[in-house]
């Protein structure tokens, strides 16, 4: 019936939605013709109905990342105002400021996805640490090379995502409980693992080779660490968008009952999601143990809340079956801006965390108003 | 037992019954939930399946659609004895079910819904993808070719259709993926008058393109104005099965009600009714929490 072929997100901004114009006009129902007749016409042409006027505008409004966009514009500009005096705008701090938020970003993507999915994931501190710690502990301690540490982080890492995944699926206890035992077990091993062997819980790393420069070589000041940030983002987003797994996600999350009796392979989603969050932080605790040289078995507990923060800040929706990457990604730069450009302005450092916390609050509130809106707006104008 | 169904099949449209349950029983840790109930399906035709709540409509339909298994009696798909081990299995012979939460996911779009869990892909290997044009294209005709015209985007959060939209969303996808028997729980239990009527002329559409509808409902003027064959049930067994015209719809309330628990009800509203006319000052409210 639909002769036009229906684009989806993909079609241009300026291209319209295809309306009922296309339809045809048999029988206008009832309840059609009683909005048209209670809904002033916008003057856009007579057979369109209300909700479906000005799409692009539309479109832009109902996107998850809309709020956090804005954001991210407005913060940049106020530092830049106040702190380019300082040099906020220099390509050193800019690299600076990147390179955090790159580290947390590469941890933000597989938690935005898995809480996407309706989890959660507090066992990402340890496992920084724990792939921090290996990196020391193979490379410089052992003296073996950087290649066999990141393979054995790796082993720990998807052994402990498998263990949370399985734990998750197979028991009905909360994410939230299952990794936070997690964070803990591994945080233990791992600083009785490192005392054990080497007697100090800051294993010096000498990098070298190949291996070394993925992890920390600069273009034009700016760190590895971002365009690895840059390219996990592509590929999540690309993922979360566009791939039969993606959708999974987005379905378990929203509601796994209804994802499983629509043949969705929900446990599955969720184990490769906690093993993508392990492999991600323990890929930043080496990033970190071969660019500061050490390796520490205590780093990574902050960004326990901070990938959860900079997620939330990004418009997923915290119970899950909502959110997208580009989102997750704005909500990093968010925090990084905002942690990077307190120092340039000269006051007090400490109040990164009240700016944080108040844009959380800010956040949130704007996030969960567009969503209605996504969902009012439309409603609206097709069935009133 | 096999007279009432015997009754019920003789004068068929179709020579074979596309479903049959025949003598079904189930119980739950020792308590009945049906209890030897027969019941016949013929394609183009719509089955209704009457009952108060807790009368043992949600388990038969769970045995139909492959969660239950019956603790006893037969199951015949195509006039074969089968055993339906999954609610996937169900899917593979052809029965579809959209249960009464219509399974739809809000904050999706139409076309995810519709797709969800059968996304048609292209690409191959690492590069395979959702193909989007076609999930798309599909949904808008398949949500069209159902006379649902409201839906103008494959695009829109199901979340901003109503509750018969969406009802009819789950009836076209369950037909578009082969669906021959159209098991629906209560379509129409949770909308309004006229988004009713949208699912019920849905169901008359089903019919017509020869599919088998069993339509669970607890509302009688629904069940009447789309049934062409009725199964009443009361504490999970058959109290009554008969075809279209055969009953009116205050015979058919009756049963439903088990009869005389429904004069009585009456005769009691009835009385509260007439207190009501009285004024009676002691009810006022005095201040409450003054």
């Amino acid at each position: 019936m639909s002769r036009q072929p229906v684009n989806q997100r993909s079609g241009s901004p300026t291209e319209p939605t295809p309306v009922v114009s296309d339809m045809p006009e048999q029988s206008p129902d009832a309840a059609e013709r009683e909005v048209r007749e209670a809904v002033p016409d916008s003057g856009l042409g007579r057979r369109r109905l209300p909700g479906t006027r000005g799409g692009a505008a539309h479109r832009v409004l109902r996107a998850p990342e809309f709020g956090v966009a804005v954001a991210v514009v407005l913060i940049y500009v106020f530092f830049a105002i106040v702190g380019g005096g300082n040099g906020f705008l220099s390509l050193t701090a800019t690299a600076s400021w990147l390179n955090t938020a790159a580290q947390l970003g590469i941890i933000a993507i597989p938690l935005g996805l898995l809480m996407i999915s309706g989890s959660f994931d507090l066992s990402i501190g340890s496992m920084v640490g724990a792939g921090s710690v290996t990196v020391g502990i193979v490379t410089g301690y052992d003296g073996q090379s950087l290649w066999l540490a990141l393979l054995i982080a790796a082993g720990v890492a998807v052994l402990v995502g498998l263990g949370n995944g399985l734990l998750v699926t197979r028991t009905a206890l909360p994410s939230f409980i299952v990794s936070l035992a997690a964070n803990l077990i591994v945080a233990g091993l791992g600083l009785t693992v490192a005392l054990q062997l080497t007697g100090t819980t800051s294993v010096p790393v000498a990098p070298s080779g190949f291996a070394a420069k993925l992890f920390d070589w600069k273009w034009h000041q700016i760190s590895v660490s971002t365009f690895w940030w840059l390219g996990i983002a592509l590929l999540a987003g690309w993922v979360l968008a566009r791939t039969r797994f993606g959708n999974w996600v987005t379905a378990t999350g929203g509601d796994p009952e209804k994802a499983r009796r629509a043949g969705v392979l929900t446990g599955r989603v969720t184990i490769s999601l906690f093993i993508f969050t392990a492999l991600a932080s323990t890929f930043v605790g080496a990033l970190q143990a071969v660019q500061y040289t050490s390796g520490d078995p205590t780093t990574g507990q902050s960004y326990v809340f901070q990938a959860a923060i900079v997620v939330v800040i990004g418009g997923v929706l915290i119970s899950g079956g909502y959110g997208t990457i580009l989102g997750v990604v704005l909500g990093t730069l968010v925090y990084g801006i905002v942690n990077g450009g307190l120092f340039y302005t000269g006051w007090n450092t400490n109040y990164t965390e009240v700016l944080i916390g108040v844009l959380m609050i800010v956040a949130v509130l704007t996030n969960s108003f567009l969503r209605r809106l996504a969902l009012t707006a439309t409603k609206k104008g097709v069935t009133r | 037992m096999t007279g009432q169904s015997d009754r019920a099949a003789s004068p068929a449209p179709s020579p074979t019954p596309i479903l049959e349950l025949i003598g079904v029983s189930r119980q739950f840790s020792g308590i009945m939930a049906v209890h030897d109930v027969s019941l016949t399906v013929y394609p183009g035709e719509v089955a209704c399946l009457l009952g108060d709540n807790g009368a043992g409509k949600s388990t038969l339909i769970k045995i139909m659609s492959g969660v239950h298994q019956p603790s006893s009696g037969e199951v015949r798909v195509d006039g074969r004895a089968i055993e339906i081990g999954s609610p996937r299995a169900a899917q593979a012979l052809g029965i579809g079910t959209v249960h009464q939460d219509d399974g739809n996911l809000p904050l999706m779009s139409v076309s995810r819904n519709f797709f969800l869990g059968r996304e048609p892909v292209k690409g191959r290997g690492p590069l395979r993808r959702i193909d989007r044009r076609i999930a798309g294209e599909i949904t808008m005709r398949e949500v069209a070719a159902l006379g649902v015209t409201r839906v103008t985007n494959a695009d829109q959060p199901v979340g901003s259709l109503s509750g018969g939209e969406r009802q009819a969303l789950a009836i076209s996808r369950a037909l578009y993926f082969g669906a021959r028997i159209l098991i629906l729980d209560e379509p129409t239990s949770a909308l309004g008058v006229r988004e009713a009527g949208v699912v019920l002329r849905l169901i008359g559409q089903a019919r017509t393109r020869g599919v088998a509808v069993v339509f669970i409902t607890h509302n009688a003027h629904h069940a009447m104005s789309v049934g062409d064959r009725f199964t009443v049930l009361i504490h999970g067994e058959v109290a009554e099965q008969f075809r279209r015209g055969e009953r009116t719809r205050e015979e058919l309330l009756n049963l439903m009600a088990g009869g005389r628990e429904l004069e009585s009800l009456q005769a009691a509203l009835e009385e509260m009714h007439d207190d009501a006319d009285r004024p009676e000052p002691a009810i006022h409210p005095t201040g409450g929490r003054a």
